[in-house]
């Protein structure tokens, strides 16, 4: 008799293959579509992205962040200051953002890891706020009042002037483009580098850690670090997500920026409705959001209320998201973050599986 | 600067931030839920008085009366039906469920209320005041500062005094031993977040009487009451008045120096509490 660990089954392998083809399949979009269109999908794709993130923290980490909103400022103030005060190309800013939202979790962390359990939530969005406040402090990006980006920046994009001519289009179309394709591209990484981190040695800590923390620790896991290096990782990415939907928006303010709603409470729903600790259920929740978002958008708040409503009827009753109900029916998982012992009988060569965890 | 005048006003301030706090510190002391709709919970309040107030034309005192009840049924039937299912080992779902409803919540009351500020009319007691010799202090804040002393000496006295106290303070150290002795913890949980609907009613009655109010500004009411919790310390009622006066006062001097910064120096003193001493100022409980 022999053993063997698997971590993925014939469905995955089929569905991470779509999965690529279907990223080139995007890449090549705005050859077709019409400019809203492409706006619609970097506003998916960008709601995606932070919803991964947030998922990486709550739904993996068990770390129920409500101060994502913290580091989406963080990254577009970043972003614009590096534009406006230091003339930077905005592409290049946006990376950058990315780190100014990693420093910052550092101290937010130290804070934040001191309150324990439920508090650690409210922990962080107390920290968005200082945040806040401190920006609008901040005159030279506009106080409380907020900023845009100067024209000539926006226009000038690097490889802007290579869109303009290969699609045939004008300066601000040119800047959808190149801001859905990075979009885009940010999804896609975040998703695989997620996947390849749950199903790494760290991820298999991970779950042990979510599943029963002591246990954990008695096999050497040190959950501590664990849970400091996905919150870095987690503001990294928010930070980076930021930076681009603000290029996109080009005017920023402290209280847009660092919105609650915004920029926690829609990506809470998404990942809550989706299904929560699931690769899937943001992808999921986030087409529902934008779906509900499209048909309701005009009747204020009652949108909010019925998405609120959702979320705890979808708590209470379907804890494991729509996703959750459609996997428990079907068996189906696209991105498997189980490990599956095989047993392989030489006689007979028929392969059995023994074991999920 | 009247230095004296700004210490008084901050301390005062403090007891309204101790009767914010009171609700979220009973809860959490017993079932060990945050419930992240309180700020929320004491605006809805604050509206159903401005309602029974102006309908049958009373002073939101005895509004209070009829309101009380009302927000008791509402804790109750919340907890029976919404936050107990999601009581357990997962400290997600509860969190999740109340964000909901705050959400939801802050939204019914936009709807319903439209986003204009509001205030209760307690006629000639909203600008009456005292004058204590150096310093003139206003009847509101007193009589706030005063209910938040009753309402901590009063939830003491259950907590320590009564049979209904000792089924709270033996659920909140162990549920299931609890359950031998015949006390069912659904009931004790039900009426621990009924009676915190009650200090809720008593917040909401001087945050709408003291200043304007509209339906967004229940999350920095929850804000303010979990600062004054951590920076007391969990468990103590007392230290919770402590932590809110730290607040009021580190309010009160910040927007004397600029008023730009009062929001900004409340959340200041909170974190210096929390870097210096990170289980709060008078720790009592363990968690």
């Amino acid at each position: 008799m022999r053993y063997s660990i698997q971590t993925s089954t014939r469905f995955s392998r089929v569905s991470l293959a779509l999965a690529v083809a279907m990223v080139f399949m995007l890449a090549l979009l705005p050859a077709y579509a019409s400019r809203g269109l492409l706006q619609d999908m970097f506003f998916i794709l960008t709601m995606l992205t932070l919803a991964q993130f947030w998922n990486l923290l709550a739904g993996y980490g068990g770390l129920l962040s409500i101060g994502q909103q913290a580091f989406v400022g963080v990254g577009g103030y970043a972003m614009f200051a590096l534009v406006i005060l230091h003339g930077w190309d905005p592409l290049a800013a946006v990376a950058v953002a990315g780190c100014a939202a990693l420093l910052v979790s550092i101290p937010m962390g130290f804070f934040s890891f001191r309150l324990h359990g439920a508090y650690f939530a409210i922990g962080t969005w107390v920290l968005a706020e200082v945040l806040r406040l401190l920006v609008a402090q901040f005159k030279a990006l506009g106080g409380g009042t907020g900023t845009s980006l100067p024209r000539a920046a926006t226009r000038n994009l690097w490889g802007a002037d290579w869109v303009k001519e290969v699609f045939d289009v004008k300066s601000a179309a040119a800047r959808d483009i190149l801001a859905y394709w990075l979009a885009l591209a940010l999804a896609a990484a975040a998703i695989a580098g997620i996947y390849y981190l749950l199903r790494s040695k760290q991820g298999l800590a991970l779950s042990a850690v979510r599943d029963n923390a002591e246990v954990a620790r008695s096999v050497g896991v040190n959950a501590h670090r664990l849970k400091w290096q996905i919150f870095l990782a987690s503001a990294f990415g928010t930070g980076i997500t930021g930076a681009l939907i603000y290029l996109q928006k080009a005017r920023i303010s402290p209280d847009a920026a660092f919105s609650v709603t915004d920029w926690t409470a829609y990506i809470i729903f998404i990942v809550v409705i989706g299904g929560i600790g699931t690769i899937e259920g943001p992808i999921l929740g986030v087409l529902v959001f934008y779906l509900l978002q499209s048909l309701l958008a005009d009747y204020g708040s009652w949108y909010l209320l019925s998405l609120g409503v959702a979320g705890i009827t979808v708590m209470l009753f379907a804890p494991r998201g729509l996703w959750g109900l459609i996997s428990d029916r079907t068996g189906v998982q696209c991105f498997p973050i189980r490990r599956l012992l095989v047993q392989h009988s030489n006689k007979t060569g028929e392969n059995s599986v023994r074991n999920h965890h | 600067m009247n230095y004296l005048d700004t210490v008084v006003q901050g301390v005062l301030l403090g007891g309204l931030y101790a009767l914010f706090a009171a609700g979220l510190s009973l809860v959490f002391g017993i079932m060990r839920l945050v419930n992240l709709a309180h700020g929320d919970l004491i605006v809805l309040a604050a509206y159903l008085l401005l309602i029974t107030a102006s309908v049958l034309g009373l002073s939101p005192f005895v509004a209070a009366a009829a309101v009380a009840p009302l927000m008791f049924g509402i804790g109750w039937l919340l907890q029976r039906h919404v936050l107990g299912r999601t009581l357990g080992a997962d400290i997600l779902p509860p969190l999740l469920v109340t964000f909901g409803l705050s959400i939801a919540l802050q939204n019914a009351l936009l709807q319903g209320f439209s986003a204009d500020s509001r205030r209760l009319n307690s006629g000639a007691l909203a600008t009456a005041s005292i004058d204590l010799g150096p310093v003139s202090v206003g009847v509101l804040p007193l009589l706030t500062f005063a209910s938040a002393i009753v309402v901590i000496i009063a939830l003491n006295q259950l907590f320590y005094r009564t049979e209904l106290g000792r089924a709270f303070r033996a659920t909140s150290d162990d549920a299931d031993t609890a359950r031998l002795m015949g006390i069912q913890p659904q009931r004790i949980f039900s009426g621990a977040t009924a009676i915190a609907m009650l200090v809720v009613t008593i917040a909401a009655l001087y945050l709408g009487t003291r200043a304007n109010f509209d339906p967004s500004i229940g999350p920095a009411r929850l804000i303010y009451a979990f600062e004054a919790v951590i920076i007391g310390g969990l468990g103590s009622l007392w230290g919770t008045l402590a932590g809110g006066i730290t607040i009021g006062l580190a309010q009160t001097i910040g927007a004397a120096i600029n008023p730009e910064w009062q929001i900004l120096s409340g959340h200041i003193a909170f974190l210096l509490v929390l870097l210096l001493k990170p289980r709060g100022l008078f720790p009592r409980a363990f968690d």
